[in-house]
């Protein structure tokens, strides 16, 4: 089999991979059961922090290990204003949004203007989530390690919906909402020099292009949609506590779809997210019919981290890219023919 | 704080510092030499500790101790095939696809703990582990004060065959310059792995001397990952004696700071040091040259 046949077999074998994949966040739209629902939000709502990682992480080349940290301040803020303030929190929301952009600003004008790139600003941002997680442990208005209950009160001025498909709705919402941004990103002025920057930040700086202030800026973006992340997750599930809110295993969830589904391209969060859900529902079940497995959970997450492995390896733009370069291998005989 | 609790704190973080050190210059090594970032490197210490559980568990029942060199060469092993079969081969040359590649491993190592020895913690018994001894107004474990004497031989062995051995030249020409390295004839590929290999041997010794006063659980990695990078970035990176007193400074802090705050806001002391390290001075407290 030549490399160009290999190539157009693998594409077919991951088409009908991916296709019924594209069902995972809309099934909610075709079966109304809870299962559906609560699937195709988390699948979704992923897509979603996982976009707004992209858009630091893969738009502009500045790989992050610490985005749990403004996940855990959109639910923090919104849940401290609610709770123990009495604050609206469709009110706190948007507080919540300028609160995540701002640790975004400040997280990304110290260490951008300290010079730290690559694994060092990664480590960095790993260190800031840390401190999050470790202050919100300890100072009281946080209420420690128990955690900050929200009162559970379903009325929609709430923020809390008695039919959860309404938060389905909301996440598809984000969901558009997101992919809107990337594809403005992939079309503007800034997006260009945010893709010269991840490219070659040296170069792009000899052409006149301000880094410092194009990468502080798309991670305060980033930061504030993560952080409206962060507000519906603990409007959902009514519960936030520091070591769910500041996990790094939330910031390697946001990492990880966006890497498998294709780094910094406009709906590889969303084909990633929608892989790691069924992988994990395939997963439960198939772990859950062993009686030997007590506990499925593990197995997929060491799955997660095998595919992370092989798609670094062997492909490097993820799923997405295999689509991407049969094209341009298409392109390029075309080119040749003419 | 009285003088003599302060003095206490500092002599017992001194003591832990001695392990820092240990897992510290594992990671300085692989990052000297590799120039990666070894993000496995604390699920791979918590991997050496549950080999050092079950070989003391019966049916085996080995002494932590006695099985230092078992764990040592095992770790070697583990570490130089790593690097061959996954590491080497999966990030293409690339520094940060290495990264996200010791990532995927810390994932995968974690969860198949979880997996496989559930999340319960486990402890060693071994009949010195109450043993004190009066060391001026504090009182010391006996297993601290072995594990930090021998994390210092460890670390001073380490120097010496870097200095005086034929592959600790070759590796320290590999460290310098690459390319250099591979026109007179050094396997530079076998190298990398070499050191990797010695790096996560470095963990294996401080599997073995944590065991008998710590206990290990799948999430234990966690708390020495952050600590391991703080040491690397405050002494320099790459600098053996930066790894060495950046550990014992950082045993200390993370006691007095203990001490002084609590248990839990004293652990903020560690990342708020790594990120004021970064931000302040990147080449580290110790490492002068870049």
């Amino acid at each position: 089999m030549s490399g160009r046949q290999s190539i157009g077999v693998a594409a077919c074998v991951l088409a009908a991979v991916l296709l019924p994949l594209l069902f995972a966040g809309p099934a909610p739209l075709i079966v109304r059961s809870n299962y559906a629902v609560n699937f195709g939000f988390l699948v979704l709502f992923t897509a979603f922090i996982g976009q707004s990682w992209n858009l630091a992480g893969g738009f502009a080349g500045q790989t992050s290990f610490g985005h749990a940290a403004f996940f855990g301040i959109g639910a923090y803020v919104s849940s401290i204003l609610h709770v123990s303030h009495g604050w609206n929190p469709w009110l706190a929301w948007p507080v919540a949004i300028a609160a995540g952009g701002l640790v975004g600003c400040f997280m990304g004008v110290l260490s951008f203007r300290a010079g730290l790139r690559g694994s060092y600003f990664a480590l960095i941002t790993l260190a800031f989530a840390e401190v999050f997680r470790i202050g919100a442990n300890s100072v009281p208005f946080t209420r420690g390690g128990l955690g900050m209950l929200i009162r559970a009160d379903p009325r929609a001025a709430n923020f809390q919906f008695r039919d959860p498909i309404w938060f389905y709705y909301l996440a598809l919402a984000l969901c558009c909402l997101s992919l809107a941004i990337a594809w403005w990103l992939t079309r503007s002025r800034f997006g260009a020099r945010l893709a010269a920057i991840r490219e070659n930040e040296d170069a792009a700086s000899a052409l006149g292009i301000d880094a410092f202030r194009e990468k502080v800026k798309v991670l305060t973006l980033s930061g504030a949609m993560c952080a409206a992340g962060g507000t519906v997750y603990a409007q959902k599930y009514l519960y936030i506590d520091p070591s769910l809110a500041f996990s790094v295993d939330k910031s390697v969830e946001m990492l990880l779809v966006t890497m498998i589904g294709g780094i910094g391209t406009i709906f590889g969060p969303l084909v990633g997210a929608s892989v790691i859900g069924v992988l994990g529902e395939v997963t439960r079940e198939l772990g859950g019919s062993i009686p030997a497995v007590k506990n499925a959970q593990p197995l997929s997450v060491i799955l997660y981290g095998i595919v992370l492995v092989i798609i670094i390896g062997y492909m490097p733009n993820g799923l997405l890219g295999l689509f991407r370069r049969r094209r341009a291998l298409r392109q390029a005989a075309t080119a040749n023919a003419s | 704080m009285s003088l003599d609790i302060l003095l206490a704190g500092i002599v017992n973080g001194l003591l832990i510092g001695g392990i820092y050190v240990l897992v510290a210059v594992g990671l300085t090594l692989i990052y000297g030499v590799l120039h990666i970032i070894n993000f496995a490197h604390g699920s791979l210490l918590m991997a050496a500790m549950y080999a050092v559980y079950f070989l003391w568990r019966r049916p085996i029942g080995l002494d932590p101790y006695l099985a230092l060199p078992i764990v040592i060469g095992g770790a070697f092993a583990g570490g130089y095939l790593l690097y061959r079969l996954v590491i080497g081969r999966m990030s293409h040359g690339k520094d940060e696809n290495i990264l996200l590649i010791t990532l995927g491993l810390s994932i995968v190592i974690d969860n198949a703990a979880l997996f496989f020895f559930t999340g319960d913690t486990q402890t060693i018994e071994v009949p010195y582990a109450g043993r004190l001894i009066e060391f001026g107004s504090a009182l010391l474990a006996l297993p601290k004060l072995v594990s930090f004497g021998a994390a210092l031989l460890i670390c001073l062995l380490l120097g010496l065959y870097m200095r005086f051995t034929d592959m600790g030249k070759a590796i320290r020409a590999v460290a310098k310059e690459r390319q250099g390295a591979r026109l007179v004839g050094i396997d530079v590929e076998h190298i990398f792995a070499v050191s990797y290999g010695i790096g996560i041997a470095c963990l294996g010794a401080a599997a073995c001397l944590l065991m008998p006063s710590f206990y290990v659980s799948p999430s234990s990695g966690h708390a020495f990952v952050l600590v391991a990078f703080t040491i690397v970035v405050l002494g320099g990176m790459g600098s053996f004696v930066g790894a060495l007193l950046g550990g014992l400074l950082i045993g200390i802090v993370e006691s007095v700071g203990g001490l002084q705050f609590g248990e839990q806001l004293g652990q903020i002391g560690i990342p708020l040091i790594f990120i004021l390290v970064l931000l302040l001075r990147p080449t580290g407290l110790f490492g002068g040259r870049t």
